[in-house]
């Protein structure tokens, strides 16, 4: 029994999957984050669905390597930001800077939001309001209703 | 009428966009450096390496920068395109050897021919980064005041080769 568990734990047993292969020191802990959050934020060209972390692409290695040694050099995440943005162009960001061309992408949804409100509201209010007919129809729809009633 | 009239405006941009949408190439990223001044590099030659080749060699002249490596598929494919841009000699073509192994490189210009006026040994992929090169074949024309006219991604063919890049090098030569 014991052996059988023990041949489990060995069998069931799963090395955390790591993307990240290398392995690199870093002075402070805030540098780090640092780098992680650029990994994160940065995307992979080659694969264009993965970010810098979760690539293998060669690529993808060259470019953690720039930013770790960047980060090194002590340049600011806004630098690494530049620098990429630079050669490879706003595609690269995965969160997209605020500026002309990307407005629309920004306030869009907010935008729609305001219309959806401004169509509801409408609707709503011609919903409440009473509905008023005319006094001549009224009565002409209350003729007709009596004399439909057959038997009296 | 605004019953059916909007509902069918709607559809009809959507199929409009998707339909766009069906001949993007997202695999194509447009470079930012276009109309910009080409990054600098000073590297060693494959043939020759103790000598450089520099961007600031090149000022004054029209060329083609190749980014080829000896491990990329596509380049063997392109091979006789970029030999045959080489051989009108209207311009320079450069290659830029893309993190190969400089034998390797020396012996896939040797079983293929070489067209490139020379080859820079980019070893760690340095340069490419600068130049914006994510994929391996790309290919820039650069103008005689040093800035880049044009960036093909992937393989030139006959077709891109006549229609994107001869217009382009034709503009620049007049």
């Amino acid at each position: 029994m014991r052996n059988l568990l023990l041949l489990a734990t060995f069998v069931f047993w799963v090395p955390p999957l790591q993307a990240v292969i290398e392995t690199y020191e870093f002075e402070s802990a805030q540098m780090e984050a640092d780098y992680k959050k650029l990994i994160d934020e940065l995307r992979c060209l080659v694969c264009q669905n993965q970010n810098l972390s979760a690539s293998d692409a060669d690529l993808a290695r060259d470019l953690r390597r720039e930013t770790y040694e960047m980060l090194q050099q002590g340049k600011s995440q806004q630098q690494v930001v530049e620098f990429m943005v630079e050669r490879y162009g706003d595609f690269v960001l995965y969160r997209p800077q605020f500026k002309s061309n990307t407005y629309l992408l920004w306030l869009g949804p907010f935008l729609l939001l305001l219309v959806v409100l401004y169509l509801l509201v409408r609707r709503l209010r011609a919903a409440s309001k009473p509905v008023e007919v005319d006094a001549a129809a009224m009565a002409e729809a209350k003729q007709l209703l009596e004399e439909k009633e057959p038997g009296k | 009428m605004i019953r059916f009239a909007l509902p069918l405006a709607v559809f009809v941009l959507m199929v409009g966009l998707l339909w766009r949408g069906l001949y993007l190439k997202p695999k194509e990223v447009p470079s930012p450096l276009i109309d910009k001044a080409a990054p600098e590099f000073s590297l060693s030659m494959l043939e020759t390496p103790s000598r450089q080749l520099s961007t600031a060699d090149m000022v004054g002249q029209v060329w083609v920068l190749n980014v080829w490596a000896s491990w990329c598929v596509s380049c063997r494919a392109e091979h006789e395109v970029i030999s045959e841009l080489a051989s009108r000699n209207l311009v320079t073509v450069v290659g830029l050897n893309y993190k190969d192994e400089p034998a390797d490189a020396t012996r896939w210009l040797q079983q293929f021919g070489n067209p490139y006026a020379t080859s820079v040994i980019d070893r760690d992929g340095r340069v490419g980064i600068d130049w914006g090169v994510y994929g391996v074949p790309e290919t820039f024309v650069i103008g005689a005041d040093g800035v880049i006219k044009y960036k093909h991604i992937g393989p030139v063919t006959h077709e891109s080769l006549e229609k994107k890049i001869m217009p382009v090098l034709k503009e620049l030569l007049s």
